[in-house]
């Protein structure tokens, strides 16, 4: 029980905690804007506790990021430029349609798991104590997004068109959650990361390719510019870093 | 998105008196704490729901630690829960430390016999996978699952063939 972190074992960490918390962050707030939406009762309850169950996600490891760097977890999270986030281009397409939710959520979520699987025994108790937890409640996100794209791929009506339609989209940038990190052989030979990103791409295509495959379904091609993959982010992302940052900056520095 | 753990100055007329007295015990501080209600569900204490990790009393100073299980990572109630604790423990007398961590993780498994009747009382089903659920009400295995998702992050939503009844459960975790 004691109250510190111990110092992180390579400055790769900071580079690794912060891409995850981004990308949890950013989908917990585009899955946040079918609250009163969804096309079902259910599916209004389903994404905003899924997009609550992200946020909190990306709150405890922006709080494992802010210990390390001495800093406030709400600064890290609110206070950049849109430029400065570090999440995947696969989260950067906008909310779109019922499918492309589902697809996102899909292909996110199966990689999201392998990566978690890839840091739950890691060499950093911090990290791999919260992976642990984590991991126990990305699985009903996995169950949902295979149940509905289970269900749309097998709709005659327009479900599984826009269904394809989606994964043509977001195919190409799905791999980008395993883009290679600057320090990344560090926390691999440090043992907090299992395997090399691109190891764990590998492993995330033999998981879904059966499932894709069974129902007709686009795989996603060969990752663009892997180099950029966590930069250069868009119009659409620019658009949520305005929706989700305009309390903050509504009043700098107020406390709730 | 507050910084986790909370340090409790307690009273300085009050540290007077714990000088020289016996630490408390384990179990006056778990009493204590099984006043603690969880606020999303108000009829169990968050003993019962085995939110509780180690209880440490210090021998020399009577300083007492306690470790907080939260059920879900993102859990808004979690701040109140942890100010709860707080100002509890703090009527004991010595110094409190609150440490919110994930080193154990909180399962279903950690509810306590009578937390689950608790539960049972207001509605809400045991944790169990889909197909072992059993209705709150009449006790019938013949339910279905609804949404994994329900009003809280702990809990699901089912129906009744047999009652006809809509309940919740606790999502095994």
């Amino acid at each position: 029980m004691t109250g510190t972190v111990a110092a992180p074992p390579t400055t790769g960490l900071a580079d690794l905690l912060l891409s995850m918390a981004d990308d949890e962050f950013v989908i917990g707030f585009s899955d946040s804007e079918w609250t009163g939406i969804a096309p079902l009762l259910e599916e209004d309850v389903a994404m905003s506790s899924i997009a609550q169950d992200e946020l909190g996600h990306a709150a405890a490891l922006y709080g494992l990021l802010a210990r390390l760097a001495g800093t406030d977890p709400d600064a890290i999270a609110y206070d950049r430029e849109p430029d400065a986030y570090r999440h995947c281009r696969l989260l950067d397409h906008g909310r779109g349609d019922w499918a492309m939710t589902i697809a996102r959520r899909f292909l996110y979520d199966s990689a999201d798991s392998v990566r978690l699987d890839a840091l739950a025994g890691g060499g950093w108790a911090p990290l791999a104590e919260l992976v642990g937890k984590i991991r126990r409640e990305e699985r009903y996100h996995r169950m949902h997004a295979t149940a509905w794209l289970d269900r749309l791929a097998r709709d005659d009506g327009e479900g599984r068109p826009r269904l394809i339609a989606a994964l043509e989209t977001l195919g190409p940038d799905a791999a980008t959650v395993f883009a290679p990190l600057p320090d990344e052989p560090a926390l691999v030979e440090a043992g907090i990361l299992e395997a090399p990103m691109l190891d764990l791409e590998v492993r995330w295509r033999t998981a879904i390719e059966p499932v894709l495959i069974e129902h007709r379904l686009p795989l996603p091609p060969p990752m663009r510019q892997p180099d950029r993959a966590r930069l250069d982010h868009g119009q659409p992302f620019r658009w949520l870093w305005g929706e989700f940052t305009s309390v903050r900056r509504a009043d700098p520095g107020a406390t709730w | 998105m507050s910084e986790r753990g909370i340090q409790v100055s307690i009273a300085q007329a009050r540290a007077g008196a714990v000088i020289g007295a016996r630490p408390l015990g384990i179990e006056t501080v778990r009493s204590a704490l099984a006043e603690v209600m969880d606020p999303e569900l108000p009829m169990v204490s968050i003993v019962d729901l085995g939110m509780i990790g180690e209880i440490v009393v210090d021998r020399v100073t009577g300083a007492i630690e306690v470790e907080l299980l939260p059920t879900f990572v993102g859990c808004p109630a979690l701040a109140m829960i942890e100010t709860a604790v707080a100002s509890r423990l703090a009527e004991l007398g010595p110094p409190v430390r609150v440490e919110t961590t994930f080193r154990i993780p909180w399962t279903t498994d950690r509810i306590t016999p009578s937390g689950l009747a608790a539960l049972a009382t207001a509605g809400i089903a045991a944790p169990a996978e889909p197909d072992a659920v059993h209705c709150p009400w009449c006790g019938s295995g013949r339910v279905v699952l609804d949404s994994s998702f329900g009003p809280t992050q702990c809990r699901s939503l089912h129906y009744c063939r047999d009652c006809r009844q809509p309940f919740e459960a606790m999502k095994p975790v």
